[in-house]
């Protein structure tokens, strides 16, 4: 397993369209009707190839819509490139978004159960792991609570817990760990530093490199699809600061 | 000619590769989402699971009042329980399939981020929905075995219920699919279930349709469940081994037919969600 990268990327690309109303019966008879392809694609990544090893940990930078997310996307299997290879050997767990596979009725409890069976956990792993992630998550005077109830913090804490507590191969964040406060974040990265000294790969998103720095060797700069610089994080972090001190 | 959903094949000529395969424990995963979606909906209501009881029994006292008192049939013996047995396999089906169809849509969180087999979501929704309904399938039996009593036709039940719910789980498989594309196609299904209630036979008899009719029954896989529902339970028979035989015939190739469907569009729904 280790000689073959944990992500790889070859060749690809991947449009989105725009919807403007498209969903709706009229507009898809009013393009069969006029034989025009009235859609309007944008490039989110344009002929991207990259590898990331077993192990390394790679921070992905770019404004607003330069395709970051895109990518994490792809890695995670949630959607096909149109063209070119994405590749991820071992367990994906994505923190894309603060709780998103959450459902704000239910149980903390009942959460954790619902994303261990989304992630593919049986119930026996499921149960054999539930214990350590409410400890992790530090809310288990909460967990038998609806989600509504619970504080954005709490929201995150139990989001990472899951994800990190499920025994991924690859883990993606999003932009998750600007939220809860100084001593679960310093938390946060003790078991991302402990994640790579097992031999884990992370994949983060970052705006600034600030944070993704602590834990990330490597980088990407992503700007309209298109990869600028793959290299040494310090090295793509000055380019990337460099090109938006520029444009401003 | 041009597909509505057209993909970028025409565009690049490699084709689109399928989502990565997701392994893990399929029957865990099902149990866990409709263990979500009946939570959902029941946690925020005093009363519950009765709802879906009072659901039958109001309809059924109002047909029975109706076809009993403002139009009198004399020729129906059990006329509440005759209907009973109509509106149930009615509403299983026509809840089932909404619902499915519309599963994908409200579960767009989850699908957007997190690699879930998209068949579950579907699936899930009909085998909640069934949960829900096992309540109205048993209020049935129950008045069915006071009012008639229990009878050996009765192992039939075990065919026919599977048949139905194999039929809508491929029915709600392809029409969640399209959903995905066409936002309007939950109201096609809403109106559907409007006409068939009328063209299935819940309030009358099917041995009041003029013989030129018929024809709109004989492919009517509700129809063919009531009247299933209708000789075991009232008739004490087995129902004809040709209404069977059509019934598992025209559930499986549904099903099928759903799964290939769905499996077809599926690469795209990300997109489209």
């Amino acid at each position: 397993m280790s000689s073959q990268p944990a992500v790889e990327f070859r060749e690809v690309w991947k449009t989105f369209h725009r919807h403007t109303g498209q969903l709706l019966l009229r507009s898809h008879f009013k393009r069969l009707l006029t034989w025009k392809d009235s859609v309007e694609r944008f490039h989110a990544l344009r002929d991207v190839s990259f590898q990331v090893e077993h192990g390394e940990s790679l921070a992905v930078m770019g404004k607003n819509g330069a395709g970051k997310s895109t990518l994490l996307s792809l890695v995670a299997g949630l959607v096909p490139p149109d063209r070119g290879d994405v590749l991820a050997r071992g367990r994906v767990a994505a923190l894309l978004e603060l709780g998103s596979g959450f459902h704000p009725d239910l149980t903390g409890l009942e959460n954790i159960r619902l994303n261990a069976a989304l992630l593919g956990f049986s119930r026996k792993q499921t149960a054999a792991r539930l214990e350590e992630i409410v400890d992790f998550a530090e809310i288990s005077d909460f967990i038998r609570e609806p989600l509504r109830t619970y504080s954005s913090g709490m929201i995150m804490r139990l989001a990472f817990s899951v994800a990190v507590n499920l025994d991924p191969d690859i883990l993606l964040i999003d932009e998750v760990l600007t939220v809860g406060d100084a001593g679960f974040q310093a938390k946060c990265f003790d078991r991302i530093l402990d994640f790579r000294r097992r031999g884990k790969t992370i994949l983060c998103v970052s705006h600034a490199a600030g944070m993704a720095e602590r834990f990330c060797g490597r980088a990407l700069w992503l700007d309209h699809g298109e990869l600028m610089l793959d290299g040494e994080i310090g090295e793509v972090g000055c380019a990337y600061q460099g090109y938006l001190n520029a444009g401003a | 000619m041009r597909l509505p959903f057209s993909t970028n094949a025409d565009r690049f000529p490699v084709p689109v590769r399928p989502v990565r395969n997701w392994t893990g424990d399929y029957w865990y995963l099902i149990e866990n989402l409709v263990l979500k979606d009946f939570k959902i909906r029941y946690r925020n209501m005093s009363l519950g699971m009765f709802w879906s009881l009072i659901n039958p029994l109001v309809m059924m006292s109002v047909l029975w009042f109706v076809f009993t008192r403002i139009f009198p049939n004399a020729n129906i013996p059990h006329y509440a329980l005759f209907v009973l047995c109509g509106l149930v396999p009615f509403n299983v089906f026509t809840m089932c399939w909404l619902s499915g169809t519309i599963s994908l849509i409200d579960n767009a969180h989850l699908i957007k981020r997190v690699p879930v087999p998209r068949e579950a979501i579907p699936v899930a929704a009909v085998f909640a929905n069934c949960l829900q309904l096992l309540a109205q399938v048993l209020l049935l039996l129950f008045l069915a075995a006071a009012a008639i009593g229990i009878h050996r036709s009765w192992f039939w039940l075990l065919a026919i219920w599977p048949l139905e719910v194999l039929f809508v789980t491929g029915l709600a498989l392809m029409f969640s699919a399209f959903n995905v594309y066409v936002r309007d196609v939950r109201y096609v299904v809403e109106s559907t279930n409007v006409v068939l209630f009328w063209l299935v036979p819940i309030v009358y008899d099917f041995r009041w349709i003029p013989a030129q009719y018929r024809i709109i029954y004989a492919y009517n896989p509700v129809a063919a469940m009531v009247m299933a529902l209708r000789n075991i339970l009232l008739d004490q028979t087995a129902p004809a081994g040709t209404l069977l035989a059509k019934a598992a015939i025209s559930s499986v190739a549904m099903f099928l037919l759903g799964l290939a469907v769905f499996r077809r569009l599926r690469p795209r729904f990300y997109n489209f969600l």
